[in-house]
């Protein structure tokens, strides 16, 4: 897909190429098994994220999990999951094609996301990721960094959070 | 807004992430064929209604996806606790007793 970029000095919006994406449920008492199997260690508190080169997993549930990968790696950590099955029962369900990820940077981000979401994002660490709402449309936020975040958004509520990034992005700019 | 604490999430987060789900401690009977018609209503239907303090079951669904329990005051629409699902309802002397 051509990402859309809406590019101001104090915030920007764009789409990020496709990563593979997967959601995982398992009881936490098995984390350490396809911890070894994904090659990163699973975060055990709600919220946390853990990243390692491409790889990132973010805990969005008691015993969910949603794991981002390079989109050439999705078969083989399918595999890798399939074959610890037997002894570390667990669900993996591969959601690439259902998100698309929103990126959004700038000194201003802050202030563009609080228009559709209640979050206090002042609070949330960098890093971290939470499942919430954007104007009533279910997102999973994810904190890079002081003024970096990533929203991954279903594809058809996409245009909609886009929609309304774009439009308060340009309103904010010119300093409504 | 409401800010609602969620036990699973350990964070207190705005009511737009969570959703009402009725009373709490409502056990469905074992074995609903031995239930008269009346009894089967008041399970369905019959609620307590309270003014005060009100045990009510939530979701956090634009968050961690589980259901867990509150205690609501109707009045006041102010929130004593929340705990897990399952877990007895809190003493509610004790709670104010706390305040």
């Amino acid at each position: 897909m051509n990402a859309p970029v809406t590019s101001f000095d104090a915030v920007s919006v764009s789409v990020l190429p496709p990563v593979a994406r997967f959601n995982l449920r398992i009881a936490p008492a098995d984390l350490a098994t396809v911890s070894k199997a994904f090659g990163l260690t699973l975060p055990t508190k709600i919220g946390q994220g853990e990243q390692n080169g491409d790889r990132a997993a973010y805990c969005i549930g008691p015993d969910e999990w949603l794991l981002h990968a390079a989109e050439a790696d999705q078969q083989a950590i399918v595999a890798a999951f399939n074959a610890v099955r037997e002894k570390t029962p667990h669900s993996l369900v591969v959601i690439s094609d259902r998100e698309l990820t929103i990126s959004v940077t700038g000194p201003a981000a802050l202030d563009l996301l609080s228009v559709a979401c209640p979050l206090d994002l002042s609070r949330m660490a960098n890093g971290s990721a939470k499942r919430t709402v954007f104007d009533y449309a279910q997102v999973v936020l994810i904190r890079d960094g002081e003024d970096a975040f990533r929203i991954e958004v279903w594809r058809s509520f996409f245009p909609h959070v886009h929609g309304l990034l774009e439009i308060a992005a340009r309103e904010l700019a010119i300093g409504l | 807004m409401l800010l609602i604490h969620c036990p699973y999430c350990d964070d207190t987060l705005p009511e737009l992430e969570f959703s009402y789900a009725g009373e709490a401690h409502i056990a469905r009977p074992a074995d609903p064929s031995k239930l008269s018609d009346e009894e089967w209503r008041d399970f369905l239907f019959i609620r307590t209604n309270v003014k005060g303090v009100h045990a009510e079951r939530w979701r956090h669904i634009n968050g961690c996806g589980r259901f867990f329990n509150a205690l609501r005051d109707t009045v006041s629409d102010r929130f004593l606790t929340t705990y897990k699902a399952g877990e007895a309802r809190p003493d509610t002397t004790t709670l104010e007793a706390a305040e």
